[in-house]
């Protein structure tokens, strides 16, 4: 084995690993939040469809796409492993009585459960949005106009302003926001440690954006399909015959 | 004796005990009653009085292990009412007290538990991984000679200090035993920042972390997720810091190091 598969095979190279794709994802969670926040804005759409249009065509967004995809790849099969190997690593014979819960914090100690909740609701939110937004072969889009570009956008809005009136999707939405935001209550100040950014000064600040950041983000991503579902004001554009609107009433397990 | 409370009466407990025969054999709780335990005796002292009466009954008795019974060896390891050394802050089961328990408690003993630290006999387990860790790097290169005199090398204080927080840790294992991924990694780290940080552990800092992490891995502990039960739980105070100190070490000899293996 070469010095750098050493490395990265290690326990620690492995968790290093673990901690630049999580703090990586906690970068990418900030935009895409902004970007979301733009549909709570009263104008059909217009901003979150131009935002949206700019993820989607911007060489440099689309570059970093799929770098974004593989450290989610990389993270998920990473972390999952490493949970495999840490419950090898405590044996078969566990605790008659164990009060762990008097020495540490229940998110730092579910980080792989919490994981796979956010996976669950990856898979789906994946499906919906992501795959019918860049593959016109799962849906498409239909296409409107937004005041600031002079060539027509697909419709993201609608497809979101639909999904955001399903109750088991908005309640699967909220939801899957506490698991992050209990994920982003350890994982940010953890990846920190774990690249070794630890410092009397510094630390008690780094905990406490972690905790901010954590309840800031997952309150927001929350917040605004609760929005969109019980306020009339969201509505998604009138059938026009695209696929979009024939898969939202034809394969409920897409949306 | 100082600070006991001359009207504490006499306890009587009843013990879960963790019995094992050995290695290969399964084990499983044994419950016991012990009587008239004095408040002002150890928790070690409470099961030396219980052995006594499984000797008299002609059973054999709970095996744990033990040496200093003052704080300072790591031996005395216990896993008690579901915390590593027992309910109180940094304090080793020896130094715990059964003032800090009532009268008709049940308490419930377990060994360490760890793929890597297996059961011995009872609540005895094997840290011989520990000792393997420390052979692989924990340890400065000196020629031996005459005394070097004082302040020959000199080390800032606060330096010093945190060189010496770090190399009070008296590998109990503690930290092991709490963590829920049995990670090893306040243990070593503790050994790999204290050496870090002196002049006389630079010659060999590189190799040292890389070694001690390889070895710590082949033992087959767990990789660290940052829970913090280590450092909780930790009888002496090591912290969390050391962890970051050793990450950082770690990545800097795997960049710079001349190991290209
Ligand atoms: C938006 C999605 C996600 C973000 C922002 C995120 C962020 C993070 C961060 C910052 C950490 C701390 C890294 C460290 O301690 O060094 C972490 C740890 C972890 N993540 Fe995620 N994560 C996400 C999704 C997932 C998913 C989908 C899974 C699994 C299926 C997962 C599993 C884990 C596990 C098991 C850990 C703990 C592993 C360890 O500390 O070694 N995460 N995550
Ligand atoms: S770091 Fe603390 S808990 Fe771990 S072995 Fe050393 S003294 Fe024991
Ligand atoms: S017996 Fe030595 S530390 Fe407890």
């Amino acid at each position: 084995m070469s010095w750098i598969t050493k490395t990265f095979s290690s326990s620690i190279g492995r968790k290093i690993i673990m901690a630049l794709t999580g703090l990586f994802l906690c970068s990418f969670l900030v935009v895409h939040l902004l970007i979301n926040l733009q549909m709570l804005r009263h104008d059909g759409g217009a901003s979150f469809n131009f935002w949206a249009e700019f993820m989607g065509t911007n060489p440099v967004i689309r570059a970093m796409e799929v770098v974004l995809m593989l450290g989610l790849l990389i993270h998920i099969y990473q972390g999952l492993a490493l949970a495999v190997k840490n419950k090898k690593a405590r044996g078969t014979q566990g605790y008659v009585v164990n009060h762990s819960e008097q020495n540490s914090q229940w998110a730092s100690r579910n980080m792989a459960l919490l994981g796979t909740l956010l996976l669950i609701f990856l898979i789906v939110h994946l499906m919906n949005f992501w795959i019918r937004s860049r593959f016109d072969a799962m849906g498409g889009l239909a296409e409107v106009k937004v005041p600031n570009l002079d060539h027509p956008v697909g419709d993201l809005y609608s497809v979101a302003a639909a999904s955001f009136k399903i109750p088991w999707y908005v309640a699967l939405y909220a939801l899957s926001q506490i698991a992050l935001g209990y994920h982003l209550w350890h994982g940010f100040r953890s990846g920190f440690q774990t690249l070794g950014l630890n410092h009397r000064k510094y630390t008690p600040a780094v905990y406490a954006t972690g905790y901010a950041f954590s309840v800031i983000i997952s309150v927001l991503f929350a917040v605004i399909p609760l929005i969109m579902f019980f306020s009339s004001a969201y509505q998604p554009r009138p059938a026009t015959g695209n696929t979009v609107e024939r898969s939202l009433t034809e394969e409920p397990a897409l949306r | 004796m100082a600070g006991s409370n001359p009207n504490a009466k006499p306890m009587n407990l009843t013990l879960k005990v963790w019995r094992q025969r050995n290695r290969n054999t399964e084990g499983r709780i044994v419950d016991y009653k012990v009587k008239d335990i004095s408040p002002d005796m150890s928790f070690l002292e409470m099961l030396d009085v219980l052995n006594e009466d499984l000797l008299r009954q002609g059973e054999e008795p709970v095996a744990f292990d033990h040496d200093c019974r003052e704080g300072i060896c790591g031996s005395c390891n216990l896993f008690i009412n579901g915390r590593a050394h027992g309910p109180e802050k940094g304090t080793t089961t020896c130094q715990l007290h059964m003032r800090k328990f009532n009268d008709g408690d049940t308490i419930t003993i377990e060994p360490w538990r760890a793929t890597a630290f297996p059961v011995n006999k009872d609540l005895s387990v094997d840290r011989s991984a520990f000792d393997r860790i420390i052979q692989a790097g924990g340890y400065i290169s000196v020629n031996t000679g005459g005394t070097p005199d004082a302040n020959e090398i000199p080390i800032p204080k606060d330096i010093a200090d945190r060189a010496f927080e770090a190399a009070t840790c008296i590998a109990c294992g503690a930290c092991v035993a709490s963590c829920k991924n049995a990670s090893a990694m306040l243990f070593v780290s503790a050994k790999v920042s204290q050496l870090a940080l002196l002049p006389q552990g630079h010659v060999e800092r590189k190799t040292r972390v890389e070694n001690m992490v390889a070895q710590m891995d082949k033992e087959g502990f767990g990789a660290c997720t940052n829970i913090g039960s280590c450092a909780a739980e930790c009888p002496v105070g090591i912290s969390l810091e050391n962890i970051a100190i050793m990450n950082r070490e770690f990545i800097n000899a795997k960049a710079t190091s001349n190991n290209l293996a």
